[in-house]
């Protein structure tokens, strides 16, 4: 399976990502975000980061890149794309998805592991997987997913929330809500279910020796759901 | 011709950074504040004689890049 990775300058997760791909059997380019042309791909990934500085608004500058051009394209072809973190943000600057990551309730930077529950298996990212809470790190400044009342009516009528902050045992509740998300939501998809905006960050759950192995599992269910 | 836009927050979306603010000039013994909302200010020096044609510009930018407008709301406040 093929991916790409996209680097923006400021992305600072892309050569996280890049491990994590490849130790789970992608076979993942690197596409500087100055190019007009993504190489053939089944999975495009916009990684966290500071792309630009978070200049204007975090991941404005970056959604409109040389290189968002053919992410487009992909994208509306059926391609599986997927944002993390900043990568979230710049999915929904450049419209790809509904709503906007506002700066955190409590105006903190948040770093810490979090309990999010997979809403929706019914897509090539969760199909099948074996775990329906997840314990994976967070790490941003604007997290705090916000859209209008129409956004959020589509978004729930069309079941794109994809996942939601919650306690280890799966409670949603506003406790468990660490930067004040509407509804608890950590990720959303497209309609179409291809497109998967996150905050959490799985690629830093691969490995047991140094956090924890909880991130494999996302990995394991995308290239299992590739076969 | 320099234009001079400013950006907002949208009245129902909040603003933390605002709260911080008005703490903090609480805590300066500025009382009194009903609310802090903080917002961004753009000057555009743009090559066009014509108002109307540079403020359309203007416009334009605004709504490409420089608001977000599920969030925000904005306003071109001079253009000279």
């Amino acid at each position: 399976m093929n991916s790409s990775v996209i680097i923006f300058p400021g992305s600072n997760c892309d050569r996280d990502i890049d491990v994590a791909l490849k130790k789970f059997g992608f076979k993942n380019k690197m596409i500087w975000h100055d190019n007009v042309e993504l190489p053939k791909s089944d999975l495009v990934v916009l990684p966290g980061g500071f792309s630009y500085g978070d200049y204007l608004r975090c991941g404005s500058m970056a959604s409109k890149s040389k290189i968002i051009n053919d992410i487009i394209k992909f994208a509306n072809s059926g391609g599986l794309l997927l944002g993390i973190c900043n990568g979230f943000q710049i999915l929904t600057e450049t419209e790809l998805l509904p709503g906007v990551l506002l700066r955190n309730k409590l105006s903190e930077f948040i770093c810490k592991n979090v309990f999010v529950k997979i809403n929706n298996v019914e897509n090539n990212y969760f199909k099948n997987i074996k775990k329906q809470i997840l314990e994976l790190h967070i790490a941003h400044n604007e997290g705090n997913f916000f859209c209008s009342n129409d956004q959020m009516k589509k978004i729930e009528d069309n079941n794109q929330i994809a996942l939601l902050y919650c306690d280890k045992n799966g409670e949603i509740n506003e406790k468990f809500n660490p930067n004040g998300s509407s509804k608890n939501i950590a990720g959303i998809f497209n309609q179409k279910k291809n497109i998967l905006g996150m905050m959490p960050h799985p690629e830093r759950m691969i490995d047991k020796c140094l956090s924890s192995d909880e991130g494999s599992i996302f990995f394991e269910t995308l290239l299992n759901n590739f076969k | 011709m320099k234009i001079s836009v400013i950006v907002t927050l949208k009245k129902n979306v909040l603003d933390p950074q605002g709260t911080t603010i008005k703490k903090a000039l609480e805590g300066m013994s500025f009382n009194n504040i009903n609310e802090v909302r903080q917002g961004k200010y753009f000057e555009i020096d743009i090559d066009e004689k014509n108002q109307r044609k540079a403020e359309e510009k203007a416009n334009e930018m605004c709504k490409k890049l420089l608001a977000n407008l599920v969030i925000e709301d904005f306003k071109i406040i001079k253009s000279l």
